[in-house]
C-alpha cells in the first residue's frame, strides 16, 4: 500500500483533473451536445473494452459473447427504471443487472469455459444471442421493437465515475493474486494447472468479472441513449467491441482507452460522410491491422512508475 | 407423415446450402486457422453477380452459375492477398479483426455502389411444382440439391485425387514441413481460398433462385450459421462440414415447422453448444491431444 501511494495519488489526481477538465469544458462551452455524447459514448466503449480485455488479453479466454451480458444489464436497468422514476432504483438496477450478468456467465461460463480458443468464441457468441433472443421474445422487455422514452439518469458524470471504478476494478483484479494466475493461465494452461493453480477458478472468475463490467455499461447505454432493442446487443455489437480490444492492443488496458477514444473520434468525424462511413471505417481497420499487428500499444502500459523510475529494470505496473 | 417428408425436402434444400458455406469456412479454417469473416459476404457477391448477369447480359442459369463461381473464386484470391497474406504470421486475433474489416467494406462498399435495397432475384428457372405422394417438389429445390452435392463430391475428390488437393491436406497438417517438401505454400493457400469462395459464389446464386430477394446484408447471417454448421461437423473436415450444414438446415426447419420460429436460430446455437460440450471438436473433428 505504502510503497504505491505516490504512484496511486498520481492516477487519482489524474481522474479527478480529468473531470473537472471535462467540467470546464462544458462550462466554457467548448463541448457542446454534440461533443459530450461522443465522450460519453467513448467512455460507455471503455468500458466494454476493458472488461473484454480482461477475459481476452489477460486470461487469454477468446469470447464473442459481450453483447449478451450488456443486454442484461441494459434491459434490467431500463425495466427498473421506467417502472420508477428515481435516482435510487437507477443505481439499484445498476447492482441488479451485474448480478444477473454474474448469474448468466455463471451459466454460460461453467460448461463453455472448458473449451478452447476459436471453439469457446463460437460457443459463447451463441450464448450470447440466446439470450438476445430470450430477451427479444419476452413480453416484460417489450420485444423485438425494444424500449424506449427511458429516464436519463446516466448523465457524463455518472458514466464518467463508472469508467473510473471498473477500471480500477479491473485493473486491481489484474494485479492481485488472481490476476497472476489468470496471466499464467494465459501463457500455458498445462504449466500454469501443474504450479497448483486451479486454472478453471480463475479462468470462470476474469469471465464474470469481465461480464459483470459489460453489465454496468449496459445500464450505462440504455439510461443515456433512452433506446435499447435486443438488435443493438447483436454478434456485431460483440464484435465492435473486439475491434476496440485488438485495435488497442490485447493485454493493454491503456491499449483499450486509446483505442476507444480513436475510434470515438473517427465515428464523429465520419458522421458527414453518410454511406461512405463505413467503408472508410472498414479500410482504416484493415490498414492498421496489416500494418501494426499487435495493435496501437502492443502490451505495453501507461504507468507512472516507469514514468518516475526510467532507468528501473521492473517492468512498471499500472496503479 | 407428408409434413415431416415436407419439412425433411425443405431442409435438405436449406441445409445444402448452408453445407456449400460451411465447405469454405472449414477448409480456409484448416489450412490457415483463420475464421473467415468475409466468407458470408463473398456468397453475396455471387448472388449480385448472378442478378447482374442474368438482367442484363441475359445468362442462362449454369453460366450464371459458372461465372458467378470463377468471379468469386478471384475475389477470394484477390481478398486472401492483399487482407491476409501480409498477416501470416501475425496472432491470429489480428487476422481474424482484418477479416471482419473485409466484410464491413464488402458489405458497405456494395451497399454505398449499388444501394442497399432489396432486389428481387430474376427467375431464370420457371418454378415447376411436383406432386409426390402428396410432399411438395419444386424443381428449384431438386437443382439447388443436386447442384450442391455435384459440388460437394467434386470437391471431395479435388483434395483427395488431385496433387494440388494433396498439398493442401499436407499444409493444413504442418505449413513447415510442407513447404521442406518443396510444396508452394503461397500458391497452396490461394487455391484453397479459390475453392471455398466458388462454392461461396454458388451457394449465392442458388439461394438467390430459392428465396428470390437478394441484398447487399444477406450474408451476415447465414455465414454465421455456416460457420456454426462448419463447427458443428468439426472444422477442418470436409464431410463434417457437408454434414453440419444439412444438420444446421433440417433443425432451423424443423424448429421453424413446429411453431417456434422465433426461436430457431436459438435452437441453432443451443445445438451447437451441447454439440461442442460433448464433442469438443465436433462431429468430424479430431481431437488433438496437447502435449507438454
Amino acid at each position: 500500500m505504502k510503497a504505491n501511494l505516490k504512484y496511486n495519488i498520481c492516477w487519482l489526481i489524474l481522474m479527478v483533473a480529468g473531470f473537472y477538465l471535462m467540467n470546464a469544458l462544458i462550462l466554457v462551452g467548448v463541448i457542446d451536445s454534440f461533443l459530450e455524447n461522443m465522450v460519453v459514448t467513448i467512455g460507455i466503449n471503455i468500458i466494454l473494452a476493458v472488461g473484454l480485455n480482461l477475459v481476452i488479453g489477460f486470461a487469454g479466454q477468446f469470447s464473442l459473447g459481450h453483447a449478451g451480458f450488456m443486454a442484461v444489464g441494459a434491459y434490467a436497468t431500463s425495466i427498473m427504471i421506467s417502472k420508477t422514476p428515481t435516482a435510487g432504483v437507477f443505481y439499484l438496477s445498476i447492482i441488479v443487472g451485474v448480478i444477473i450478468a454474474i448469474i448468466a456467465a455463471l451459466i454460460v461460463g461453467i460448461p463453455t469455459l472448458r473449451l478452447r480458443g476459436d471453439y469457446l468464441a463460437i460457443a459463447t457468441m451463441g450464448a450470447a444471442e440466446i439470450i438476445r433472443i430470450i430477451i427479444n421474445n419476452m413480453k416484460m422487455t417489450n420485444g423485438p421493437s425494444g424500449m424506449f422514452n427511458i429516464p436519463q439518469f446516466a448523465t457524463w458524470p455518472v458514466v464518467y465515475i463508472m469508467v473510473c471504478v471498473t477500471t480500477i476494478i479491473v485493473v486491481n483484479f489484474i494485479h492481485s493474486r488472481g490476476g497472476r494466475a489468470a496471466l499464467a493461465v494465459r501463457e500455458d494452461e498445462i504449466a500454469a494447472d501443474s504450479m497448483g493453480i486451479n486454472v478453471f477458478k480463475w479462468k470462470l472468475a476474469a469471465f464474470v468479472i469481465g461480464a459483470a463490467t459489460a453489465a454496468v455499461a449496459g445500464s450505462m447505454q440504455a439510461s443515456y441513449v433512452q433506446t435499447i432493442a435486443p438488435n443493438n446487443f447483436n454478434i456485431m455489437e460483440s464484435i465492435a467491441i473486439l475491434i476496440i480490444v485488438v485495435l488497442g492492443g490485447v493485454g493493454s488496458i491503456t491499449g483499450s482507452f486509446v483505442a476507444a477514444t480513436i475510434l470515438g473520434i473517427v465515428d464523429a468525424a465520419l458522421q458527414s460522410f453518410g454511406a461512405l462511413r463505413m467503408v472508410i471505417y472498414a479500410l482504416v481497420l484493415i490498414l492498421i491491422m496489416i500494418f501494426k499487428p499487435s495493435g496501437i500499444m502492443g502490451a505495453k502500459e501507461l504507468s507512472f512508475k516507469r514514468l518516475f523510475n526510467p532507468k528501473s529494470r521492473k517492468a512498471g505496473a499500472k496503479s | 407423415m407428408t409434413t415431416v417428408f415436407q419439412q425433411l425436402i425443405n431442409g435438405l434444400s436449406l441445409g445444402s446450402i448452408y453445407a456449400l458455406l460451411a465447405l469454405g469456412y472449414t477448409m480456409v479454417y484448416g489450412i490457415i486457422k483463420l475464421i473467415n469473416f468475409a466468407h458470408g459476404d463473398i456468397y453475396m457477391l455471387g448472388a449480385f453477380w448472378g442478378y447482374y448477369t442474368i438482367n442484363f447480359w441475359h445468362f442462362n442459369f449454369i453460366f450464371a452459375l459458372l461465372s458467378a463461381m470463377v468471379v468469386c473464386a478471384a475475389a477470394g484470391v484477390v481478398i486472401e492477398y492483399f487482407a491476409y497474406r501480409p498477416l501470416r504470421h501475425a496472432p491470429r486475433i489480428t487476422a481474424l479483426i482484418t477479416a471482419i474489416g473485409v466484410s464491413y467494406f464488402l458489405e458497405n462498399g456494395m451497399s454505398y455502389l449499388y444501394g442497399a435495397d432489396t432486389r428481387n432475384f430474376p427467375q431464370v428457372i420457371k418454378q415447376v411444382n411436383y406432386d409426390l405422394w402428396g410432399v411438395r417438389v419444386s424443381n428449384i429445390q431438386i437443382l439447388i440439391l443436386v447442384t450442391a452435392c455435384l459440388l460437394m463430391v467434386l470437391l471431395q475428390l479435388i483434395i483427395k485425387k488431385t496433387k494440388m488437393g494433396r498439398a493442401m491436406r499436407a499444409v493444413s497438417v504442418d505449413p513447415d514441413a510442407a513447404e521442406l517438401v518443396g510444396i508452394n505454400i503461397n500458391r497452396t493457400i490461394s487455391f484453397t481460398f479459390a475453392l471455398g469462395s466458388s462454392m461461396a459464389g454458388a451457394a449465392g446464386v442458388l439461394i438467390g433462385l430459392y428465396y428470390n430477394s437478394i441484398d447487399p446484408l444477406m450474408g451476415m447471417t447465414p455465414g454465421i450459421k455456416a460457420f456454426v454448421a462448419a463447427v458443428v461437423g468439426g472444422i477442418g473436415s470436409v464431410p463434417g462440414a457437408s454434414l453440419g450444414g444439412f444438420l444446421i438446415g433440417l433443425l432451423e426447419t424443423a424448429v421453424q415447422s413446429l411453431g417456434f420460429s422465433a426461436y430457431k436460430d436459438a435452437a441453432v446455437y443451443l445445438v451447437l453448444i451441447i454439440i461442442l460440450l460433448v464433442l469438443p471438436a465436433g462431429i468430424f473433428g479430431k481431437n488433438v491431444k496437447e502435449k507438454v
